[in-house]
This record gives structure tokens, sequence and C-alpha cells, in this order.
């Protein structure tokens, strides 16, 4: 038999023989792992949770057209979008601002993706429905009291078209809208028949756009768009962009803080455990010190059961960590967090580095312990 | 016979205590020596010294015309390893490891584990059919015959054995002084520690200790 077979084999037999002391400490470990991967998980995926939570918020980042040119082509937009890192888009909305006229009062008549606005904005109260039929806009709350136009009404509205013309259109109110915001005071279309109304296909006002990353990630960003599309001008929006950083750092310390304390608890159960362990093998350490064992033979078997302990309550852990990110991100954010190689990875690392340090001391007592333990009255 | 064993004016002292003073003695290859004395009178002592477990205070061991007595601590376990066959009163087996890996724990640290061999060792000792016992599964005869299994599986210079039938029944303290018996007619050395005048009657020489000094070192009357 091999050396290292019998290493192994010592090692594995003193661990299943003698399961009910090192299962206290394969608990500890696999409770470590499991915290770790689970908290590592959300620290991995907080920002683009965040970023979807803030998204209700408001955009962090707005393409507006560079230079004195009033609308910014979508085509333009899309490679902007294109620069963002692949993730970290949440979303883009293009919104087109024109000025209508009812009854020869001027309207500001926003035309938009309502599909992402439905998403994007959650918090809009609807009385009556979003525009789903030809001709179909919503009003905001204001311009409803004012004009008397509720869910249902018909009214007139007068076109400037891009060559001057003016035309008058019939529409129909889907629903009014009360944002709190000033939303209330516009009138929102789709965005493809403002183009119809009003001409400039492929065009609109700004581009607001929702990005997943701290304030330095946006800022570089930012100036990247600026350099890579010149017709765009990016213009991050502070408030939201400050907000978002702020809750997140408080989120990740709160991570950092967890984690680490949990390792450290990993690393006193580990280690308290061990010690026992050793103080209670102190006659089979005494006993292979006297058949000749030398002292990096005992080191090398205790660290040997480590390391087994380490990597079983890895995987555990590993195991647990991902149910365990899966429950903290399904009630936090109400989304699955996806399991990440690198963290798998990292966890095996920790759970291995951790059980090896917390073993260390115990560990080195054992070479301590004399060979003459063994004989009768020591 | 050349000495296979020296301890020239050995003393040892723990504190204000002096544990064993003066000790002379010359053990010579393939001789049984019985060291008796009533409990305090320095035979662990004296075993702990032979055994290389701790070193004398003063005082010159030669063990296989090696001077041991002044060795490092890594020198003197490799001593163990290589010239020492240990037999302990308690036994002190490893209770996860079966019969069998008990001895090949031995070969292990020693060189390499040889299960045929250990196997060989059990059989020798009337424990082949037991070899994939744990300890705890083995009766107190069968642990202490284990125990010598593993003692001689590495070829020792010397057996040393701390009151090998100290916890042991009649039939089981017979058992293992034939084993002993067996030993020392194929020239084995044996230096047993032991209160019993039963056990130390079997040695060809009985050496007393009384108050850490050696009153008497003679050949047993036939």
């Amino acid at each position: 038999m091999t050396r290292r077979r019998m290493f192994f084999k010592m090692v594995m037999s003193s661990l299943i023989r003698r399961r009910s002391r090192m299962l206290v400490a394969l608990l500890a470990v696999t409770i470590g792992a499991t915290v770790f991967l689970g908290m590592a998980s959300v620290y991995y995926d907080i920002p683009q949770q965040m970023g979807r939570e803030m998204r209700a918020y408001g955009a962090n980042m707005v393409l507006v057209p560079s230079g004195s040119e009033g609308l910014l082509a979508l085509d333009e937009a899309a490679k902007a979008e294109a620069s963002v890192p692949q993730g970290k888009l949440v979303g883009a909305t293009p919104f087109r601002y024109e000025t209508m006229y009812y009854h020869l009062q001027g309207l500001t008549v926003v035309g938009t993706n309502m599909d992402n606005v439905r998403k994007t904005s959650p918090y809009w109260q609807i009385q009556g429905d979003w525009p789903q039929r030809e001709m179909e806009v919503m009003v905001g709350t204001d311009i409803s009291e004012n004009a008397r136009l509720y869910s249902g009404s018909s009214f007139e509205m007068e076109i400037v078209q891009a060559d001057g013309k003016r035309e008058k259109k019939e529409f129909r109110v889907s629903g009014v809208v009360r944002s709190g915001g000033p939303e209330d005071g516009f009138v929102l279309m789709p965005l493809a028949l403002m183009e119809k109304l009003a001409g400039n296909e492929g065009k609109a006002s700004i581009v607001e756009m929702s990005i997943a990353g701290n304030s330095a990630e946006l800022e570089s960003l930012a100036e990247k768009i600026q350099h890579e599309v010149p017709a765009v001008t990016p213009r991050l929006v502070k408030r939201i962009m400050n907000s978002e950083a702020s809750v997140l750092g408080k989120l990740q310390v709160l991570v950092y803080l967890v984690t680490a304390i949990v390792l450290f608890l990993t690393m006193i159960g580990v280690g308290t455990t061990m010690m026992t362990v050793v103080m209670e093998r102190r006659k089979e350490i005494g006993l292979k010190k006297a058949i000749g064992a030398e002292n990096r033979s005992i080191v090398g078997e205790f660290l040997g059961e480590s390391l087994a302990l380490a990597i079983v309550g890895g995987i555990l852990g590993i195991f647990g960590g991902y149910f365990f990110s899966q429950a903290v991100s399904m009630s936090v954010f109400g989304r699955s967090v996806s399991m990440h190689v690198p963290i798998v990875l990292l966890t095996m690392v920790t759970s291995l580095a951790v059980t090896v340090l917390a073993s260390l001391m115990p560990v080195l007592r054992a070479t301590d312990v004399e060979p003459s333990i063994v004989l009768r009255g020591e | 016979m050349a000495n296979i064993l020296e301890l020239q004016d050995v003393c040892m002292t723990f504190g204000q205590v002096k544990a064993l003073q003066d000790i002379n003695l010359s053990v010579r290859e393939g001789e049984w020596v019985a060291i008796m004395g009533s409990s305090g009178s320095g035979k662990t002592t004296m075993m702990n010294i032979i055994g290389c477990m701790n070193k004398a205070t003063s005082g010159t061991v030669i063990l296989d015309g090696e001077k041991i007595s002044r060795l490092n601590a890594k020198d003197l376990t490799a001593i163990r390893r290589d010239k020492i066959g240990l037999i302990f009163q308690q036994f002190f087996l490893i209770s996860y490891l079966t019969a069998v890996e008990n001895i090949m724990v031995a070969q292990y640290y020693h060189s390499m584990a040889d299960e045929q061999e250990a196997l060989e060792a059990l059989e020798r000792v009337g424990l082949g059919h037991r070899a994939r016992h744990l300890p705890r599964q083995l009766s107190g005869g069968e642990q202490q015959r284990l125990c010598i299994a593993r003692a001689l599986i590495n070829h020792p210079k010397i057996i040393l054995a701390d009151e090998p039938t100290g916890n042991l029944d009649e039939a089981n303290q017979n058992a293992v002084m034939d084993i002993f018996h067996q030993l020392h007619k194929q020239g084995s050395t044996i230096i047993v520690v032991t209160h019993s005048p039963d056990v130390g009657s079997h040695a060809d020489r009985i050496v007393r200790l009384e108050f850490g000094h050696m009153v008497s070192d003679g050949e047993k009357k036939a």
C-alpha cells in the first residue's frame, strides 16, 4: 500500500468512525459555506437587482442629442446602448416631446414606448386603460380636470407637422394618468402614432436608460458613450444615481458584515471543535509519536482531516448556499439569482482557507504532546 | 554477545525530586531483562529513558552502539521508530483503525505500509481471524497480542514492555508470556518493566530499583 493510500485511509477512518464529534465541525463549515455563497450570490446580483428596483424611480442616465439638433436618431441611441456592458442595461425608453394644440392651447404631448413605460412606472395610477387601439392616448390628471376629458372621451388636437402644415386629428382618451409628476400635465401616446402624425420617424427627444452600476462605473460609461457615439450626449441623473449608490453601498456593507461575522463564527466553531478533538486524542498523538511519527506526520494527518471537512462542508454549503440565496433574493427582490462559477470556486477556496486557518492552532498544539504520555503514571 | 544497551551513571531529576540516581546497566543482545520495583521506584522513568521518550538529566545512554543521551527530539523519534518496539500496559491502540490497520500504522511511520506482512504478524500472535476487527471488538488479551504484533512489525533491536500483563487475566498473561518466550528463543532482546514477581520470573535477569537506586542486578536463580 502506498504511503498516500495509507494516509488517506487513516484520515477517512478517523472522520467516518468518529463521526459524532466531526459532525459538529462539519456543520460549522457547511453553515459558513452556505451563508458565504448565499451572501456572495446576493452581493453579486444586488447591483442588477437594485437597478431594476431603482428603475421604478426613474432612469439614471439620459441620452440627449449633441449640439443644436432638436431630435436624437434612435439608431445613434442604439449604438450608445450597445456600449453598455452585457447584463448591465436594465432598460432604455425613448421619449419624444411635441407641442399640439387643443382649442388653441398648447399641450405637451409625449410619444414613448408604452410597454416599457408600463413596466418602469408601476406606480402610475390609471383610470381606464393603456392605449391599445389606433388614435388612443392617455391624458394627465391635470389636463383631464381642466379640459374635462375622461376615459372614453373624444377630442381634437391640431398638429404642426415638420413642414409647418397644420392638421386636426381626433383622439380617444383610453385612460387618465395620475403620477404625481410632470406626466399629470402631459398627453401620452405611443411613439409610433406620434411618428405617423408629426413625421421624423426613428427619432426621439431623449432616451432614458437604467443601468446597473455604481457612480464610478456610470461616469466611466458616460465618457465611453460620449467618445464612441458623438451624436449623443449622455447625462447622468445624479439624484437617482446617488440614491442608488447610497442604498447599494449600505446593502453591500451589510452583506460584508454578515459574511465576515459568519466566517469568524465558523472559524471559532471549527477551531473549538478541533481543539477538543486534539485534547481528546492526546494519548493517540502520544502513541503515534512513541511508535515513531514525526511532528510533520501528526500535523499532516490533522490538516488532512481539516481539508476533508472543508471539502465536504464546502460542497454541502454550495448546495445549501444556492437555496439560501434563492430564498433571500425571492423574498427581498422577488427574483431568482443564478449560480455563478467564480462564486462557487471562491466559496470552496474560502471554505478550505477558513477551516485550515481555524485548525492551525489546535493542530500545532498537537505537536506539543509528549510521547511519554502513553506510559503508565504519565 | 555484544551489549545492545548501556546506561552509564544515568541520573534523572524532576525539580527537587531525584527519580533515578547513578544507574549503570548493560544489556546484551538477545537477553531478557526484567526491571522490577515498587511504585515510585523509578521504573517508568527508566523505561522512558531507554525508550527514547525522555532524556536523562546526566549520564550516558548507548543503544545499539549509538550514544542517544544527547540526541534531539527528531533523532530520538527516528531511534524509537527504527530500533525500539514498545508494548504498553493499557495497549494504546488507535480506536478507529482495525487490527491490521493498527499494525500498518507502525509500518507507515517506519517506511511503507504492507498489508500482507501485517496480516502475517497478526497470524503469528494468533489474531489472523481478527484482522478486520476494531480494538473495541477485541478482548484485553487480544488487544495486548495486537500491541505485541505492532511492536515487532519493524524488526526492532529491543522490545520494551511496560507492565505487559498488568491488565490481563491469568490465561491471557500466560499467552503473552508464551509469545515473549518464542521471541526470546528467536534471539530478540526483551526488557520488561514490571512489579509482578511472576512476570519477572520469566526473565534471564532481574534488575531491582528502589527510590531511584539500582539495588540489585543479577541472573535469575535456576
